[in-house]
């Protein structure tokens, strides 16, 4: 069997070119190993081998990414590897940055990446959710652990053996939620996790509490009577039959629906593709969800500019953060290029 | 509160002409069944159909997943408020009819019932592929109310296992546990060094195929209270709610609750399981606020150190766990929750949709949104019509060659937050 091929990155101080004088050195291309490439090399044993090592200045890179990531692709696919290792970057944060974008530019073109750093290094929060990374220590002097360590789980990734999560493999999350089956059922693994809980032992939660976005409320709309006020709903409201197929939980899409000349929506031309709560109450009159009826008075009386005439909807229900945001940025452009001031966000 | 569970093991369903078990082997009459069934002039017509593990059967929509049981010693029945008499259960002596169920299906109530294939890679995901189900596929009558269907199809599920658990009535059981919580006041005299803890157990109550009932009354309704665990043994605690099928409670999961089973474990030997206290999984603010104060005021007022906290359902309950988990942590009590998530298809969206850095012990059932292909099966109890529309369904799941593509939130109690399977998810 043929040997893994193997391109490696590294900056101008471990490439032997100099220090922070000679960080805006331009990427060159070396079919040699260099530097930490030896104790890769040496951990490879007969598995991998580096076929070329690119070397590029911290500042070069960051202060010109667009341009050094086309050198370095270039240079990086006329080698054909099969497996593209950065770093290890260790503590430092311009050379963890170029190791995470760089890994990431390489992985879109279909290249296996990994890239090792300490857990302060920038580049860590800012790519790790676009390739591998391994933990090391925050300098140089921890190498020789480092070194085995990347060289053992590059070998693993190229051979495609890379299937286990984050804390049984060694990497940092990459924020990827993926099912398992274990040992214990869920009960009996509360039942310990309590257990160590009280008794003051170590335990792992099975899943960090997330921290949420923070919405800046939109700046107070000073005359009501000129605005012009839109309604977009999660509560699943569709015209009859849901014709868009918007799903009754994890929607996929949203609908958009014209109302232009109806003063209510009634059971026989509006319905609920909700599955998350009882639809009957919203199937017999789906302005409880759409305020339709109550907001063309309002307007009628002049309390509201206007009612806009067109409302989005989709299914809160199990619905992900990702998906919801996709709609809005793609709906609020029209709601804006409309003129809408105002949005009434209706929930169920 | 003492109380004898005898494990009949059933090894195989059968139609017969005669509704009996022999040598384990349960007899079902269809005709008795349907004759029973039929008695409420809501159903139209029902068909009795019986699915066995590894057989190429899909069963689908599925309402409500039913283990028979009967009482033999000690007050009440099965069910107790809800089809049989009111009388305080969970004492004495009751026999299973361990490795069966009833499963209700048919036409759909909501959007919300779930799929139990009994072979291929769903089967690995819900526990009652594992079960010999006896499938009641009920037709209402003609402009029957969502809410009357519902009532007429879960009353006929708990009415056929009560009929089916009445056959083991004189069985010796294969197996007997015996589960026992005393006062509160005499278990902290008998282990005075262990630490107290008890189960807060969360209904889900947000209408229709979203409630749960408890001794018939709907609790929605309630406010927490506590009951002995010997008492949801006994079937105080019934489904109504099928709603995103993977992480309900159908009543066999109340009736075989694995939390209350793993506390009975350590039970006197690590720790001291005082009791369950109930609470619900309201719509309204104010509910939410009332249930969280009064549950982190029980666990208070009984002096526990401890508790595990299950779920159910996702998405807007998420609010409510969070702050049982939040009040009851202020009280200086300590927390596991028990949850699932939905992190979307990719796995990369947060999980829940409400936090807190005090909920730092988290179970969790898996991410329900991960999508699996379910192989076609050669049999079909119930109907594909409604596979594209239901919770997890999506535009095309059902494909021409039968093999359906969809989330596993379609399938009966894959994300489980009772802990009952060994399903949960990782960070990759």
């Amino acid at each position: 069997m043929s040997k893994i091929r193997v391109v490696h990155y590294i900056n101008q101080f471990y490439g032997g070119i100099g220090g922070e004088e000679k960080a805006d050195y331009k990427p060159e291309v070396r079919t040699e190993v260099v530097g930490p490439g030896l104790a890769l090399t040496q951990n490879f044993g007969d598995e991998a081998e580096i076929v070329a090592t690119i070397i590029c200045g911290d500042s070069y890179f960051n202060e010109n990414t667009d341009e050094a990531l086309s050198t370095i692709l270039k240079m990086v696919e006329e080698h054909k590897p099969d497996l593209f290792i950065a770093g290890p970057a260790f503590n430092a944060g311009r050379y963890g940055m170029a190791c995470g974008a760089v890994c990431k530019a390489i992985n879109e073109k279909g290249i296996k990446t990994v890239t090792a750093m300490y857990e302060e290094n920038p580049g860590l929060d800012s790519f790790k959710k676009d390739t591998y990374i391994l933990p090391t220590g925050n300098s140089a002097a921890s190498m020789r652990k480092a070194a085995p360590a990347l060289a053992k789980f590059a070998i693993k990734l190229a051979k495609g053996e890379m299937t286990g999560s984050a804390d049984t493999e060694g990497y940092f999350p990459r924020g990827i939620r993926k099912n398992v089956f274990v040992e214990q059922r869920g009960s009996t693994r509360a039942v310990n996790m309590l257990l160590n809980k009280i008794n003051g032992k170590k335990f792992t939660t099975e899943y960090a509490m997330p921290t949420f976005d923070n919405v800046e409320p939109g700046k107070a709309i000073k005359d009501l009577s000129k605005a012009k006020i839109a309604i977009v709903t999660s509560g699943g409201i569709v015209p009859k039959n849901n014709p868009d197929k918007v799903e009754s939980s994890s929607a996929s899409k949203y609908g958009s629906y014209d109302f232009t000349g109806m003063n209510d929506l009634t059971s026989e031309t509006f319905e609920t593709a909700h599955g998350g709560y009882d639809p009957v109450y919203a199937n017999d009159d789906s302005d409880r969800v759409v305020p339709v009826d109550v907001l063309r008075q309002l307007e009628k009386d002049g309390v509201i500019g206007s009612l806009h005439n067109i409302f989005y909807s989709t299914t809160g229900n199990g619905t992900s953060v990702a998906n919801s945001k996709a709609f809005a940025s793609e709906f609020t452009q029209d709601l804006l290029s409309a003129g809408v001031d105002a949005v009434i966000l209706t929930s169920t | 509160m003492k109380l004898e569970l005898g494990r009949i093991n059933i090894k195989d369903v059968v139609l017969s002409d005669e509704s009996k078990i022999v040598n384990g082997v349960l007899n079902v009459n269809a005709n008795a069944i349907k004759e029973i069934v039929l008695k409420d002039e809501r159903i139209k017509n029902v068909t009795i159909d019986i699915a066995k593990p590894n057989d190429s059967t899909r069963i689908t929509p599925v309402k409500d997943v039913i283990e028979p049981r009967v009482k033999v010693e000690g007050n009440g029945d099965i069910f107790p408020g809800m089809i049989s008499k009111m009388n305080t259960v969970g004492s004495g002596k009751t026999h299973v009819l361990s490795g069966c169920a009833v499963v209700t299906c048919g036409k759909i109530v909501g959007f919300q019932e779930g799929i139990i294939d009994m072979c291929g890679v769903g089967a690995d995901y819900t526990p009652f592929s594992k079960l010999f189900n006896v499938c009641l596929v009920i037709e209402p009558v003609d402009n029957l109310t969502p809410y009357e269907y519902e009532d007429a199809a879960r009353v006929a599920g708990l009415t056929i296992a009560n009929y089916l658990g009445e056959l083991g009535r004189e069985i010796t059981p294969d197996v007997v546990e015996v589960y026992e919580t005393l006062p509160i006041s005499q278990s902290v005299v008998n282990y005075p060094d262990l630490p107290k803890v008890a189960y807060v157990y969360m209904l889900q109550t947000q209408g229709l195929l979203h409630d749960t009932y408890v001794y018939g009354a709907d609790a929605k309704k309630i406010i927490p209270t506590l009951l002995s665990p010997t008492e949801i043994m006994d079937g105080a605690i019934t489904s109504g709610n099928c709603v995103s099928a993977c992480d309900k409670n159908t009543t066999y999961h109340h009736l075989n609750n694995p939390i209350i089973k793993d506390l009975y474990s350590k039970h006197g030997k690590e720790i001291n399981f005082v009791g369950v206290i109930i609470t619900n999984e309201t719509v309204y603010l104010a509910d939410k606020e009332r249930s969280s104060d009064f549950t982190a005021k029980l666990c208070k007022l009984i002096g526990v150190d401890a508790v595990i906290i299950s779920q159910e359902g996702f998405g807007n309950p998420d609010t409510d766990l969070i702050m049982n988990c939040k009040k009851i942590e202020q009280e200086g009590i300590k927390t596991v929750i028990v949850t699932d998530e939905y992190a979307g298809r990719d796995g990369l969206s947060q999980s829940l949709a409400d936090a807190d850095p005090l909920a730092n012990a988290t179970v969790t059932g898996g991410n329900a949104n991960e999508v699996i292909l379910l192989p076609k099966m050669d049999k079909l109890i119930g109907t594909l019509d409604y596979v594209d529309k239901i919770a997890g369904g999506f535009d095309g799941s059902l494909r021409s060659d039968g093999s359906i593509e969809a989330e596993i939130q379609v399938i009966t109690g894959a994300t489980n937050e009772l802990g009952f399977n060994k399903l949960t998810a990782r960070e990759f």
